[in-house]
C-alpha cells in the first residue's frame, strides 16, 4: 500500500532581469519527478549537489510552494490528499504525520531548551496533556537509547551523535506516518555515524517506519534503504531496489556515481573509470539527456531527444535511450 | 615493530610535537607527542575523527596555530640530517624564512578553496601574486606561469579562465584553482586538509586522481588529511591513525586495512559504511563518543571506549608512542601480542 505518491513534480525558480524584472529564464530545480513510497519502506533520494533532491523533500514538507504536479499522501488508510494543491490552512493538521530529521544536530536543537522540552514540544503543540507528555518523553528517550536523565539537561551537554538521537526522538514523538531525513548522518564522525545508522535500522524494524532518506553518500544509502532513486539535474534517471541498483546499474550516471566512491579497500585501487566534467547547470541544462556531455555511451539521439523514465522490469525504471543494450558495471 | 623500507628522501621529520591551547577552563593538549616522517614522492594519509589533532598538525607545520595555541615541545625538521636542516618549530612564524617555507617549500590545499582565494580578485591575479612571492620573475613571465599552472591542474581554456573571478567557477574548478595556488611556489611538500570533503563524489574522484598525477610528476611529499577511510585506501602509501592528539598507529596502507594493530583502527574500519554492504547490514560501533580534548582520560586515551582494554594497565599508564620511521601501534595489548610472536 502506498503512503506517498509523487507525480510529475516541478519546482521552477524564475530568473528575472532588467528594469521591469521580466522573467528571462527558469532554474528547473525539480523538473518532472515521479516516485512513490510504500508503507514501511525507506526510499533513498541520491544525487550530487544541485540535483534537486533537497528541493523535492522541501516540497513534500510544503516548506516550498510547488510549481506543478501532485504529492498525494495517505493521511488515512487509502484516502489520499494532494499536498501540492492543499491550502496552507489545511496542510497544518497534516504536518504531524510528516516529520523531519535534520542534517546538523548542532543547529537544529534550541540551545536554551531542556532536552525533555525539545522532545515534548510537538506533543505540546498538538495538545497532549502534561502527564502524558512526560511518559511519552520517557518512552522516546528509551527508544533512541538515551539515558532517562537526559531530559533535564541542555543540548550542549551532549555529543553530536546524542544530539542527533534527540532530533530523532523529537521527529518520532507524534508517531508520524512518514519521516523525511535530509542527510541525517553526514555531519557525524564515523564511529557515531555507525551508531545512528544502526538506530535507524532498529527503528525501521521496531516501528515499521516509512522514510524518505535524502543523501549523497552511496555507502550509507546501501545500508539503510529498500529502494533508491537517483537524481540528476532535477530529474530521476533511475529507480531500483537497492541491491539491484548497486550490482547492475542501468543508467550510465548511476554507474559513474558508483565508480566514483572510493571503497575502503586498497586492493581495489585505481581500477575505476572517472566521469569527466561537472554537473550541468539546472538554469541551462544541456538539450536531450542532461547527462549526455559527460556520458561515455552517448549517441546522436541523446543530444537531441530527452529520454523518459520508463519501466524496465520488476520495480526498475530508467531514463536512458540505450538502457537495454548497455552492460554497465556495478559494485559487488 | 619493524623498519619500513625507505628508499625515498625524508622531506620533513616531525618529532615529539606537542601543542597546547590555554584557556580559562584549563589547558587543552591538542597534540601530545606526535612523530612521523614525510617522504619525497610518497603520500602519508592522516586519518581520525574530529578532535584527533589532524588539522592542528597541519597548521603547526605551517606555523599557523593562533593564540591561545602554542607549540610547547618537539621539532619539525625540514631536510633532516643534511647541512640545510631547518627546525620549523624554532622559527618565528612571521619571519622571512618561515614565509618562504609557507606557500614556497610547503604548499597547502584547504577543504574549502575559498579559504585560500579572495572574492575581489581574478583567479589569475591571485596565482600571479603567489608565483611572484616565491620567485623573482617579471609580471609577464608570472602570467605565463599562472596559465601553465591552470593547465596543469586540468582547467579548460586557461588563457580565458585566468580572467575569471572565483565565484564564476564550479566547486570542482575552484578546488583545481586552490591546487594551482598551492603549487605556485613549486613546493616539495604539499599538505592537503580534507581537500575533497566539500565536493561531490564524481568531482572528488577527479580531484583525487589529479593529486595523484601531480604528486608523481613532481615527486611531491604529500600529507593527505581525511576522515574518509575510502580516500585513505585510494591514495595513501603510509597511514597515521590519530586519536586525541596522538598517532595511535602507523603502517603501510595495506597493513592498516589487512592487519590493523590498534583496537581503535580495527573499530574504525568496522564502523565505516561500505558501498559493498548487504541490504540492511548493521555496522559495528564504538561505544561512546570522542571525548573533548580538554577532558582527556588518564592512561591510554582510548581505554574508556576500548573493547580490548587490559584493566589498570591501560587506565593508569600511557602506552609508548610509535617511533617515527617504524610501523606499529601505541597500545599495551598490541605490544604484548608483538612480544608473544617474537
Amino acid at each position: 500500500m502506498n503512503l506517498l505518491e509523487v507525480q510529475d513534480l516541478k519546482k521552477h525558480y524564475p530568473i528575472r532581469a532588467g528594469l521591469l524584472q521580466r522573467e528571462v529564464g527558469r532554474v528547473r530545480a525539480v523538473d518532472g519527478v515521479s516516485f512513490h513510497i510504500a508503507k514501511g519502506e525507506t526510499l533513498a533520494l541520491v544525487g550530487e549537489s544541485g540535483c534537486g533532491k533537497t528541493t523535492v523533500s522541501r516540497c513534500i514538507l510544503r516548506a516550498l510552494t510547488v510549481t506543478s504536479g501532485a504529492i498525494r499522501f495517505a493521511a488515512k488508510e487509502g484516502e489520499f490528499v494532494d499536498l501540492a494543491t492543499l491550502p496552507k490552512r489545511q496542510v497544518r493538521p497534516l504536518r504531524r504525520h510528516i516529520q523531519m530529521i535534520f542534517q546538523d544536530p548542532y543547529a537544529s536543537l534550541n540551545p536554551r531548551m531542556l532536552v525533555g522540552d525539545i522532545i515534548a514540544e510537538p506533543l505540546k503543540v498538538n495538545g497532549v496533556p502534561a502527564a502524558e507528555r512526560r511518559d511519552r518523553v520517557t518512552e522516546l528517550l528509551e527508544l533512541v537509547q538515551m539515558p532517562p536523565g537526559a531530559r533535564s539537561r541542555f543540548p550542549h551537554a551532549f555529543s553530536g551523535g546524542q544530539r542527533q538521537r534527540v532530533g530523532i526522538a523529537r521527529a518520532l514523538a507524534l508517531n508520524p506516518k512518514l519521516v523525511v531525513a535530509d542527510e541525517p548522518v553526514s555531519a557525524l564522525d564515523v564511529s557515531v555515524q555507525a551508531q545512528i545508522i544502526n538506530l535507524l535500522l532498529d527503528l525501521q524494524d521496531r516501528l515499521g517506519l516509512s522514510m524518505l532518506f535524502v543523501a549523497h553518500d552511496l555507502s550509507v544509502v546501501r545500508h539503510v534503504s529498500d529502494r533508491v532513486a537517483v537524481m540528476y539535474v532535477g530529474r530521476i534517471v533511475e529507480v531500483a531496489p537497492t541491491d539491484a541498483l548497486y550490482r547492475a546499474p542501468l543508467h550510465p550516471y548511476t554507474e559513474a556515481l558508483l565508480a566514483a566512491v572510493p571503497a575502503p579497500d586498497p586492493a581495489r585501487r585505481g581500477h575505476r573509470r572517472i566521469a569527466q566534467g561537472d554537473v550541468a547547470d539546472p538554469a541551462n541544462p544541456p538539450p536531450g539527456c542532461a547527462f549526455h556531455p559527460r556520458c561515455p555511451y552517448a549517441i546522436d539521439r541523446c543530444r537531441v531527444d530527452r529520454p523518459e523514465l520508463t519501466p524496465v522490469s520488476d520495480g526498475r525504471w530508467v531514463s536512458c535511450h540505450r538502457a537495454e543494450e548497455l552492460d554497465l558495471a556495478g559494485v559487488r | 615493530m619493524r623498519q619500513i623500507p625507505m628508499v625515498d628522501r625524508v622531506a620533513l621529520a616531525i618529532r615529539d610535537l606537542a601543542v597546547q591551547f590555554e584557556s580559562e577552563q584549563g589547558i587543552v593538549r591538542a597534540l601530545d607527542g606526535v612523530s612521523f616522517d614525510l617522504h619525497a614522492g610518497r603520500t602519508l594519509g592522516v586519518v581520525g575523527e574530529s578532535g584527533c589533532g589532524k588539522s592542528v598538525t597541519a597548521r603547526s607545520i605551517l606555523r599557523l596555530v593562533d593564540r591561545p595555541g602554542r607549540i610547547t615541545a618537539g621539532r619539525m625538521l625540514l631536510d633532516p640530517a643534511t647541512p640545510d636542516e631547518i627546525d620549523l618549530a624554532a622559527l618565528d612564524p612571521e619571519s622571512r624564512k618561515m614565509r618562504d617555507v609557507r606557500g614556497g617549500r610547503i604548499g597547502l590545499i584547504f577543504q574549502e578553496p575559498m579559504t585560500a582565494l579572495s572574492v575581489h580578485y581574478t583567479v589569475g591575479n591571485q596565482i600571479i601574486e603567489a608565483v611572484r612571492q616565491h620567485s623573482d620573475i617579471s609580471a609577464a613571465e608570472a602570467r605565463n606561469r599562472a596559465i601553465e599552472l591552470l593547465r596543469e591542474v586540468g582547467i579548460p581554456r586557461p588563457e580565458t579562465r585566468i580572467e575569471s573571478y572565483p565565484f564564476e567557477l564550479s566547486g570542482g574548478l575552484r578546488q583545481r584553482v586552490g591546487i594551482a595556488m598551492a603549487l605556485a611556489g613549486d613546493p616539495e611538500i604539499v599538505i592537503a586538509d580534507e581537500p575533497t570533503t566539500a565536493l561531490d563524489v564524481t568531482t572528488q574522484a577527479q580531484i583525487l586522481s589529479l593529486l595523484q598525477r601531480l604528486q608523481q610528476e613532481k615527486n611531491i611529499a604529500l600529507m593527505l588529511i581525511t576522515h574518509d577511510m575510502g580516500v585513505i585506501a585510494e591514495m595513501a602509501d603510509d597511514v597515521a591513525v590519530m586519536y586525541l592528539g596522538r598517532v595511535v598507529e602507523f603502517a603501510p596502507v595495506h597493513e592498516i586495512f589487512a592487519t590493523p594493530r590498534h583496537p581503535y583502527t580495527r573499530a574504525l574500519l568496522r564502523a565505516v559504511p561500505s558501498i559493498l554492504a548487504t541490504p540492511r547490514q548493521r555496522l559495528s560501533t564504538i561505544g561512546g563518543a570522542v571525548p573533548h580534548p580538554g577532558s582527556r582520560p588518564s592512561g591510554c586515551p582510548f581505554h574508556p571506549r576500548c573493547p580490548e582494554q587490559l584493566g589498570a594497565l591501560c587506565s593508569e599508564q600511557v602506552p609508548k608512542p610509535v617511533p617515527a620511521g617504524r610501523s606499529g601501534a601505541s597500545c599495551f595489548k598490541a605490544e604484548r601480542e608483538h612480544e608473544a610472536v617474537a
